[in-house]
């Protein structure tokens, strides 16, 4: 059973469960396994942005979390209010704010947040003592281990590795060449 | 990393008697595959300490330690890098898994089990999963320059798994 390089697949297909921008019926499918605390990930939240907008409704964005724990002592927790946000219809809002303030992301802080974002603050901040997403998270963890994840960001383009640069050009190459193949 | 020279005899396959070794895990310590015997062993070899942040694949396989000790398995990380450079490494990293130092003969080990890169002087990004019985039950190489993450190793351990409890 010795092998190289087969290309490493998506376990759990993207659904009801998973944060989703973009139509459902769009020509390709981005899928990210990203950490709130990363550096990469910090700089390639305003390159997945600017795809959006140049691929507009061809394109499905969803994110799911990989807090890297050991390396990132405040990623889970930011993680797990990206998805308190969720709850009261913010998540995309929260995931925005958590990576372009990246560098602050103390417990204090995301309670700042979420009443920047207009959030019943009183439930955000019960739920994230009360550790309520936690299982969520793991989840979207284990399931970015079982699919190949490797590092932050990891992305899937229908539901397949990607394994080249993110950098713009070739990351909108790649997903131009998965529309073309359709 | 460059990708220039030639690759490496090719991995052990499943099925082979996996070569013994003592390494040493620490300045004044040393592991042995058979300190291990009974436990299914995951043999991690990488290229080298320091590679990129994020990306690196000890620090991927640090955050699935439990996953992997939840089919009672150990995790050993091989490179010809010294034991005072794992120790930095490991330190720097918080990993929580010994880094064993294929270091004198350089990459020895490697080359047993078929994954040194002679050209370049390290090891190939190769994955073995060992039976406790020291069989290798699955091996696997990944290109050079892509972490090969975890999901293959949790799918052997799983068939190993699957096999100990009767259907």
């Amino acid at each position: 059973m010795s092998k190289r390089g087969a290309a490493a697949t998506l376990t759990l297909p993207v659904g009801k469960r998973d944060h989703i921008q973009g139509p459902g019926g769009a020509a390709v499918t981005l899928v990210e396994y990203g950490d709130y605390e990363c550096p990469h990930c910090g700089r390639a939240y305003p390159i997945v942005k600017a795809i959006q907008q140049r691929m507009g409704p061809r394109l499905r964005f969803v994110y799911r979390n990989f807090p890297l724990r050991e390396s990132h002592p405040h990623a889970q927790r930011a993680a797990e209010a990206a998805e308190a946000a969720g709850a009261q219809g913010k998540f995309w809002e929260m995931h925005d704010r958590l990576f372009e303030r990246q560098f602050a992301l103390d417990g204090e802080y995301l309670i700042e947040y979420a009443g920047d974002l207009g959030l019943d603050v009183g439930r955000f901040r019960k739920e994230l003592g009360d550790g309520v997403y936690e299982p969520r998270v793991r989840e979207d963890f284990r399931s970015g281990v079982t699919s190949g994840v490797n590092g932050t960001p990891s992305f899937f383009i229908n539901g397949v590795r990607h394994d080249d640069s993110w950098e713009l050009e070739p990351l909108l190459a790649a997903l131009e060449a998965a529309v073309a193949t359709r | 990393m460059a990708d220039t020279n030639a690759v490496a005899a090719g991995p052990l396959p499943a099925g082979s008697q996996a070569p013994e070794f003592t390494l040493q895990s620490a300045p004044n310590q040393t592991i042995s595959l058979r300190d291990y015997r009974g436990k299914p062993v995951i043999l991690a070899f990488y290229p080298a300490d320091w590679s990129p942040v994020c990306g690196d694949q000890m620090a991927l396989y640090n955050e699935v330690l439990s996953e992997f000790e939840g089919y009672g398995a150990r995790l050993l990380g091989i490179s010809v890098d010294g034991a005072w450079c794992h120790r930095a490494f490991a330190d720097q990293r918080r990993l929580h898994f010994p880094l064993l130092a294929d270091f004198e003969p350089k990459g020895a080990v490697a080359r047993q089990y078929g994954v040194y890169r002679d050209g370049d002087g390290f090891a190939e990004r190769a994955l073995f999963v060992i039976d406790g019985d020291g069989i290798v039950r699955w091996s696997y190489v990944s290109p050079i320059d892509v972490n090969p993450g975890a999901d293959g190793i949790l799918r052997a351990l799983e068939t190993l798994a699957g096999e100990r409890t009767p259907a």
